[in-house]
């Protein structure tokens, strides 16, 4: 048998059929459900009189709606209120459990699904939503898909797919101290650019990758998607068993002796071949900013805002005049001299109890800067907020001056109430620093949380390892 | 679906790279519960100034009055990078896009455009800048032929493109692909019968539709 890449495998064992053309079906074994993309999912199957193929493999949530303020009190937008209605009412329509916003499981999807043992390695794992390449991290091929596609999953628990090219990031080294997976994977997307793994599902390993936690580790699949690739993945290892033992959906017993001697095959073959590798040194990272308006455009904290004049082409010499103006930003500027509004702490991306650990490490017994409007950590699920309570974490970062939220993606896409005026500059750990992303004319810096967390106290950017409150 | 087979249009050249679908669509009209009506906030940050629909914004190219019912966008690489969100597609092809022409396309977005009858066009980043040339002064007619894989510019060139074979039956016919699936039921029937009993844990409370 031919050597076989990580995604080989998974793909391999979800192909139900090949049409000639290339095209797969593929067996889908976990299906989020959210809010936004799925209305028109069930409208679709309701129109078609459709029923779901299999009940059991969906789970749902509200998350990108809610408000992360006083939840008894409802949803005050009429708009996304309906939105989240129509999602109760869907779920108990067509029989899926749904954690609801009171619910203390309720949560950002990518956030839940993992810490609910309801993503598994060597699952199928999609959601109408692009971060869905989070899932990866457990060893899972996962990836986001449109609402079609979630009507379609819904209605057959198949999706046709074609397959990608195997792309390899191999990290050496290990990342130094103050500098995490978040500035490594955004480290990978200025090398490689937003258009990088179009094409490709990325598996990132090495010594770099084996050295992360399995939070870190989903963080870095997270923004796969930033790279342009649909999916990212690592091969489960003994961290990811130790992670995934005893959570409420996890396999217990016989099933989880079974299920650990599967996984263990889950990795690429030592002579597997992959159609593209790039290689990066984690050892030699900073901590890393974004200055522009695409992932991309993201330095380490010791350089400079970058001169288009000095762009590499013209496409990009025009995107960068027009980042540089939308970001308010002048060309040689120090990133370390940026000063920040306001700061975001959450997001599928980097709101996991580690995240907020981080943060409140920088945090602890300090207070954030005047000029900084305000500073919102927004837990990624109820868990993680209980959890970070019963360590005091909530109480170091009220006592800094931060607003400490209820779970949801919050000011990441700036869909609820939590958003930037225009011109505001923002230090956030999402995952995405697009126009108007975060709030029409909003200015947003992808940093990580601990980054993050310094910019809060010291007003602007710092480098980490030089800062000391 | 609509199907696609010919279109004759003006080229809206939209000359920016990594145009992301938070651009296509911005976040506040992802609320809808509906898949119509999208079309008038399309590219909303670029097309009205201060986020007032009636106050176009007289330098953005969708505005351009030589424009206005021209079908097809020309636009740079990784256009439809960012957020899977399927409203993207769908305001295109509320405000009437039927194609999309650029050197290359973010994979989602693509996805969701062969299933709202969006047909991509992907060219070499040289077609790309001659049609800009082109398009950008006045308005450039193309003639678009998908069954014949042709787009043909008014100034008598003709550019071949490729499409994936599935991609091109789907648009071609305006396929529904849930109905094509279930056609392969059984097994689809079959392979989750031997995945449960394999590996029981993936599965809670198998219910069959």
């Amino acid at each position: 048998m031919t050597a076989q890449t990580l995604y080989d495998k998974l793909w391999e064992q979800h192909r139900i059929l090949s049409e000639e053309d290339g095209r797969t079906l593929l067996y889908i074994d976990r299906h989020l459900l959210h809010e936004v993309t799925s209305p028109q999912a069930f409208s679709g199957l309701r129109a078609a009189g459709r029923k779901l193929w299999r009940v059991d493999a969906n789970i749902a949530t509200a998350d990108h709606n809610v408000p992360t303020t006083d939840r008894a009190a409802g949803i005050a937008d009429a708009t996304s209120r309906l939105q989240v209605e129509t999602l109760d009412r869907n779920c108990v329509e067509f029989g899926v459990e749904e954690y609801g916003m009171l619910d203390r499981r309720q949560g950002i999807v990518h956030v839940i699904a993992p810490e609910q043992g309801l993503t598994l390695p060597g699952m199928t794992v999609v959601c109408g939503d692009s971060h869905t390449a989070t899932h990866g991290a457990l060893g899972a091929l996962a990836f986001g898909i449109g609402t079609t596609e979630v009507e379609h999953v819904l209605a057959t628990q198949c999706l046709w797919a074609r397959k990608s090219k195997n792309m390899r990031v191999w990290v050496e080294g290990t990342l130094p101290q103050g500098v995490t997976a978040k500035d490594l994977v955004l480290a990978i997307i200025g090398q490689i650019g937003t258009a990088g793994g179009t094409g490709h599902a990325i598996e990132f390993a090495g010594p770099g990758i084996e050295a992360l936690s399995v939070e870190g580790r989903m963080t870095v699949c997270n923004m796969a998607i930033e790279a342009g690739a649909r999916s990212g993945m690592v091969a489960p290892d003994a961290k990811t068993f130790a992670y995934l033992q005893g959570r409420p959906h996890a396999p217990q017993g016989d099933d989880w002796e079974r299920a650990v001697a599967f996984w263990q095959t889950l990795h690429s073959d030592s002579d597997a071949q992959f159609d593209r590798e790039i290689r990066i040194d984690a050892s030699q990272l900073l901590p890393q900013v974004t200055w522009g308006t695409s992932p991309e455009m993201v330095l380490s904290v010791d350089a400079k805002v970058p001169d288009p004049a000095a762009a590499p082409d013209p496409v990009r010499r025009e995107a960068w005049t027009r980042a540089l103006e939308y970001m308010g930003l002048q060309a040689g500027t120090p990133i370390s001299e940026i000063a920040v509004d306001k700061v975001f702490i959450g997001s599928c991306t980097n709101a996991r109890i580690e995240d907020l650990r981080a943060a409140a490490e920088i945090v602890r017994g300090k207070r954030k800067a005047d000029s900084v409007k305000a500073v919102l950590v927004v837990p990624g699920s109820g868990l993680v907020k209980a959890q970070a309570e019963s360590e005091g974490l909530d109480q170091i970062f009220r006592d800094a001056g931060f607003e400490w939220r209820e779970p949801g993606c919050s000011m990441c896409l700036a869909m609820n109430a939590d958003r930037l005026e225009p011109g505001e500059r923002c230090a956030a750990t999402s995952n995405r620093n697009f126009e108007g992303r975060q709030g029409a004319g909003g200015r947003t810096h992808l940093v990580s949380p601990a980054m993050a967390a310094a910019a809060a106290i010291a007003g602007h950017f710092v480098d980490l390892r030089r800062w000391h409150g | 679906m609509q199907a696609f087979t010919t279109l004759n249009s003006a080229v809206i050249p939209l000359d920016r790279a990594n145009v992301d679908t938070d651009a296509i669509i911005p976040k506040q009209f992802l609320k809808t519960i509906e898949r119509q009506g999208l079309g008038k906030f399309l590219f909303f940050d670029w097309r009205y100034r201060a986020g007032d629909l009636t106050d176009p914004n007289a330098d953005f190219v969708l505005n351009r009055v030589d424009l206005q019912g021209a079908q097809v966008l020309l636009a740079q690489q990784n256009f439809g990078c960012g957020s899977s969100r399927e409203h993207a597609p769908w305001a295109l092809a509320d405000y009437g896009i039927r194609a999309v022409i650029a050197p290359s396309f973010a994979d989602i977005f693509a996805n969701n455009c062969v299933q709202n009858g969006i047909l991509l066009i992907t060219l070499p980043q040289e077609t790309i800048d001659t049609l800009f040339l082109a398009a950008r002064a006045a308005p450039l007619q193309v003639h678009i032929d998908l069954a014949a894989q042709e787009l043909r510019s008014a100034d008598g060139r003709r550019y071949a493109f490729d499409i994936a074979p599935g991609a091109k039956h789907k648009l071609l016919n305006g396929l529904d692909d849930i109905q094509m699936t279930l056609a392969h039921a059984d097994v689809i029937r079959a392979y989750e019968a031997e995945r449960s009993r394999q590996m029981p844990w993936l599965f809670r409370e198998v219910q069959h539709g």
